[in-house]
């Protein structure tokens, strides 16, 4: 009994070894296929690498977009570059337009200064609109207008603002800062405008009125409004213009009148000689 | 674009026309003239202003003296007034603003100041 019990185990063993055995064999055929089929996988890629053999790998993605970036962030530069210089261009437009805008201003006074100087014949006319282009457009306070009488060769005041007219001397031709100028037609300036104490013999400021080279009288300054501390640069040129118009509506009225007179004169003698 | 009415009151007609320049570079003001503060009132009331410039100094009745009288008047205590004058005190500027001036713009004349002030007291449009 016990013979035929151990034959029975004996073939189950053998069996399940078997069994087993077959698995095992399976197993490394699935193995083999699958070890195939990577292969298969490895043979295409290498294959597609032959092929195309710009295509980006990893290292190469990360190259191209290090690149790309460094290429952008030179034409940013470049950008904020050209920003910065049209930014500069703008200021310095502003500014020009500043001053064109300045010129223009002074311009326009200087227009309407000459229209109003010329508008009359009348010499006290005349004499009142240089007052008031002295106060109002250069902000004069007190201030004379000589005239030289080439008969005595001396300036003497005609009008005057902020001073009474008699309190200005009467100046020889050449004689000190006044008849210096008066002589050599040149603009006077005190370089020390803050600590200029008046002085009815050296004004703060001497401007002839000169038709062409010709001077025939001065506006002379003694003082400026209180708001007025100092000269800007577009006074200096704004003074020798209005002193150029002044001078001639002077000179017109001073000719018109006598020309006026002279006529009444002889009107006058016309009028004896026949009635 | 609305029409805004100006009047300056000065008596040198130099300053006025200096100022009536200055303001024409402004679109769409009418200006009008008065040569002090009589000829001033006598304006403000046959026709309505926006804006009044006036000097201070003037014969017959001074530009402080107008000040008051507009502002007393109830159809003209809201219209804004600016003086241009030759006084630069600061007391004479805190007297101006006092009996009602808006604005106070001292001589030698400034065209850009007479221009900055008209376009912050109109409501321009441009």
């Amino acid at each position: 009994m016990a013979g035929i019990e151990d034959h029975h185990g004996g073939t189950n063993r053998a069996e399940e070894f078997l069994q087993i055995f077959k698995k095992g064999a399976e197993f490394t055929q699935d193995l083999l296929k699958e070890n195939e089929r990577l292969r298969f996988q490895i043979l295409k890629l290498e294959e597609k690498e032959r092929q195309e053999p710009g295509a980006p790998s990893d290292d190469a993605t990360v190259r191209k977009l290090q690149e790309k970036i460094a290429a952008l962030e030179e034409e940013k530069a470049q950008i904020l570059d050209r920003i910065r210089e049209v930014e500069e261009e703008n200021l310095d437009f502003a500014n020009r337009y500043v001053d064109i805008e300045n010129e223009n201003n002074m311009l326009a006074n200087l227009y309407i200064a000459s229209y109003q100087l010329h508008s009359t014949l009348d010499f006290n006319e005349v004499l009142q609109i240089i007052l008031e282009i002295v106060i109002n457009l250069i902000g004069a306070e007190q201030f004379g207008v000589m005239l030289l009488d080439e008969k005595t060769n001396s300036l003497r005041a005609v009008g005057s603002e902020g001073i009474e007219r008699d309190e200005l001397p009467v100046i020889e031709l050449g004689e000190g800062v006044i008849g210096q100028m008066a002589k050599t037609g040149e603009n006077y300036f005190v370089d020390d405008l803050e600590h200029y104490q008046k002085d009815l013999t050296n004004p703060m400021v001497c401007i002839p009125l000169k038709i062409k080279e010709h001077v025939i009288g001065v506006i002379v300054i003694y003082s400026l409004l209180e708001q007025k501390s100092r000269f800007a640069e577009v006074d200096y040129e704004l003074f020798t213009l209005l002193a150029g118009h002044a001078a001639t509506a002077i000179f017109s009225s001073k000719l018109y009148s006598e020309s006026e007179r002279k006529l009444t004169t002889i009107q006058g003698f016309i009028d004896l000689m026949t009635k | 674009m609305s029409a805004f009415k100006v009047l300056i009151v000065e008596d040198s007609p130099t300053m006025r026309q200096l100022i009536v320049f200055a303001l024409k570079r402004i679109r769409g003001l009418q200006i009008s003239e008065a040569n002090d503060g009589v000829d001033g009132l006598k304006k403000l009331s046959a026709e309505r202003f926006d804006l009044i410039f006036t000097d201070i100094n003037m014969p017959i009745m001074d530009g402080l003296k107008l000040v008051s009288l507009v502002r007393n008047d109830p159809g003209y205590k809201d219209v804004p007034i600016v003086i241009i004058t030759t006084e630069g005190a600061n007391e004479d500027r805190e007297r101006a603003l006092a009996l009602g001036a808006n604005e106070y713009i001292t001589k030698p004349i400034q065209t850009t100041k007479i221009m900055d002030a008209a376009r912050r007291l109109l409501p321009l449009t441009v």
